[in-house]
Parts: C-alpha cells; structure tokens; sequence
C-alpha cells in the first residue's frame, strides 16, 4: 500500500505504536533519526535555499506540495507519513511552512517562547514537522526545547523570561531527522557557533478529523503505555508534576475515547460524589429552624 | 520650582560604581527552602550576557542557598487561589523568587 498523507493510506505497520503515542502525550515530540535517506537530504539544500512558495492558512497538503515535489516526496516517506496520519489523521491541512537557516556563527539565541498564541483547544492539537537534513551538533545550536511543557497554557514569548528549566533539552541529530512537535511545546532557538549553516525546514499541520485513535492501538494494553504517560520532568517537581499528570490523562482520554482513564486516582477521586442518603441520615428536626436563628433558637 | 524629567533622571549616580545583578529563580512549592527547577540571571555590569539555554545545571539547588551565598530576595510570588472549574489547568511557573546582588564595577 502507498504511504500518503494527502490520500491516507497509511500501511498500518507504518502507523505509531500506543507507546510511542504515549511518549508524544507526555514529552510533546516524537523524533524520527535519519529517516530521510541520504539522496533526499543532498538535494534539499538546494530546495531549501531556493525557498519554497507560502500558501493559505488551511491548503490541502495535496494542494500544497503536489505529486513530484520535494517536500510530497519527503511527506511520502513510509515512516513520515505514518507519524503524521498517527498523530493529526489522514488528509491534514497544512497550516504554514518555514524555512529556517542559520548563518556560520549567525544569529542571537531566541527567547522561550511557545508557537502562534494561547491556545484554547484541549481536544485537539496541531504538530509542527521539523526536517534537519544535515546533521546538527551541539556547537550548532539546535533548537532547545523543554519536554513535557506542552499542555500548559501561556501566551507565545510571555515565558520569555525563563532562561532555563531543569531537563531542557538542545537537539542534536543525525542528517536527515525528522521531528514532530506538539505546537504548544516551549521551545527556542539558539545561536549557531560552528562554521557551518544550520539548516531546517518546518511545517505546521492542522488536523481535519479528530484525533481518536489515529495510530496502530495494538499494543494499547502495553504496562509501558501508562509508565510512559506518567513520566515525571524535573522541572516539574512535586505538586506541578501531579498536575502535568492530570491533564495527560484527559489527553488520553481525548485520544482514545476511554473516558475512565486515569493516571492515579485523580480525575476518578473528583467524581465521587455520592447522591445516595445513608440509612438513618434523615433527621425531621434538622432544617425546622430558619436561616440565621443562631444559637438557642 | 520643578526640572524637566529627562534633566531630572539624569542625575548623577550615588554610587556610580555599583550595579545591580538580579537572579529569578523558579522553585518546586512556595517554600524558599524547596528545588529550583528554572533559573534565569541579568547581568547589570554589562560584563556577561545570559541568554535562554546558556546552561543545564542550576546555579543553587534552593532558594535558601542563594540567601546563603549573599543574594538578597526581593520578591516572591503570592499564592493565588484556584478559579473554579480551573483547578486543574496549568501556564506560567508559579513559584517565582527575585533576587539581586550590588557588585562593583570599579
């Protein structure tokens, strides 16, 4: 079967795992290492220094990137287009694409900041794909990134002020590496000090269906599903953790439609509420006096 | 009789040899004695420039060891009480400490 994003004939064996899904809801990212073959990362420079043409908020990714072009060819790629039906479904909207090269000991380091604006949806997400076609080293200053912030509701650079948190991250990667990101992932460039460019190219997805189990669930029952989703950041220690928690598994229970699911007890303690009168609780003289009688009354 | 504001804000230092270091540090609970897990510094001798991701490991591993080793708090984040409906929502790091030290730039 042909792996395609715009017509979504996946092959299932292509699709992500329950584990890898987990990963994606807890860290906000999913990485594919040196999944663009060498042929392709050689003839993207060129693509990439060429630009390639802007379109609508909202294109087709048909319409986008037509049969031929590099970047079709890219999305094409079996374990590309597998992560991308997995995670935004079959048939995304392409929301922008960026081509970002950084100049030989070019560039300031940004500040943090998360992608677009606030964003209000909880039962829906868009990634962002970020395609490193040469390899990238610490000394180029990949863009760093604090795993497991995604879920959290801040306004773009307003978290400008955080310099670093404790388990932030620099990618560093083989050529050729493709990276899907939550869009609401904290995250920033930085310089590039080595005397090469820093190339990368990067496309944001819209989803056109909802996200209810778009990958391969046959491993949903895995014991290493829930490990991955209750994976704890240092940054987020203590009562924050419990939070990042939380709201995990109401992701999950978007993801999945199993609107049980729980990491702990949390969201499961907050619906106890008992209704039930105990037997012998009914007492006809409670509630005879007003409101406000006070002591004695 | 009153100045212009721009005559008046250009008066001479006090102490023109000092300058003002700020440390933020952002802690795990209110307490000043719990985990940093986020830090950030400006630098105003001008002699450094601290920029996002310029380091992994935290300068103090608490609040409390920056007091230790001379920093002096100058705010802390109140705890707010949680809007119904919102308790569960998370955004800004909610335990922030701001720290300064006068050094000399002589």
């Amino acid at each position: 079967m042909t792996a395609s994003p715009s017509t979504g004939r996946v092959d299932r064996k292509h699709l992500m795992t329950s584990v890898e899904m987990a990963h994606f809801v807890s860290h906000g990212s999913f990485r594919l290492d040196g999944v663009v073959p060498e042929s392709m990362n050689e003839r993207a420079i060129d693509v990439l220094d060429a630009g390639i043409e802007p379109h609508p908020y909202g294109t087709p990714v048909e319409d986008a990137y037509p049969q031929g072009s590099f970047v079709r060819e890219l999305l094409d790629l079996p374990a590309v287009a597998g992560a991308l039906q997995s995670l935004v479904g079959p048939r995304p909207a392409v929301d922008h694409h960026a081509v970002h090269v950084r100049p030989p000991h070019g560039g300031s380091a940004q500040d943090m900041h998360g992608d677009a604006v606030l964003d209000t949806r909880t039962d829906a997400f868009d990634v962002q794909l970020m395609y490193y076609p040469r390899e990238v080293t610490l000394e180029q200053g990949g863009t760093l990134s604090v795993p497991g912030t995604h879920l959290r509701r801040i306004n773009e650079g307003a978290i400008g002020r955080y310099q670093n948190l404790r388990g932030q991250t620099r990618l560093t990667c083989p050529a050729g590496t493709v990276v899907f990101l939550h869009h609401g992932i904290w995250h920033g460039g930085r310089r590039n000090d080595s005397g090469q460019p820093r190339y990368m190219f990067k496309i944001r997805f819209n989803p056109t269906v909802r996200q209810l189990r778009l990958w391969n669930t046959d491993d949903i029952d895995d014991p290493q599903v829930r490990a991955t989703l209750a994976t704890r950041f240092p940054w987020a220690d203590g009562s924050q953790g419990r939070l990042e928690l939380i709201n995990r598994a109401k992701l999950w229970r978007v993801l999945t439609g199993d609107h049980d699911f729980d990491l702990d007890y949390y969201l499961t303690r907050e619906r106890i509420r008992p209704t039930t009168l105990a037997p012998g609780a009914t007492d006809p003289r409670l509630g005879a006096g007003g409101a406000g009688d006070g002591w004695g009354a | 009789m009153t100045t212009t504001i721009e005559t008046a804000f250009d008066a001479p230092l006090a102490e023109p040899h000092l300058r003002q270091q700020l440390l933020v540090l952002y802690l795990s609970s209110s307490a000043l004695t719990s985990t940093v897990v986020g830090w950030t510094r400006y630098d105003g001798t001008g002699a450094s420039n601290p920029t996002m991701g310029d380091s992994d490991e935290p300068p103090y591993d608490t609040g409390v060891e920056a007091l230790v080793d001379g920093w002096r708090l100058l705010q802390m984040s109140q705890l707010q009480p949680h809007p119904r409906g919102e308790e569960y929502d998370t955004g800004y790091l909610p335990f922030e400490f701001l720290f300064e030290r006068i050094v000399s730039i002589s």
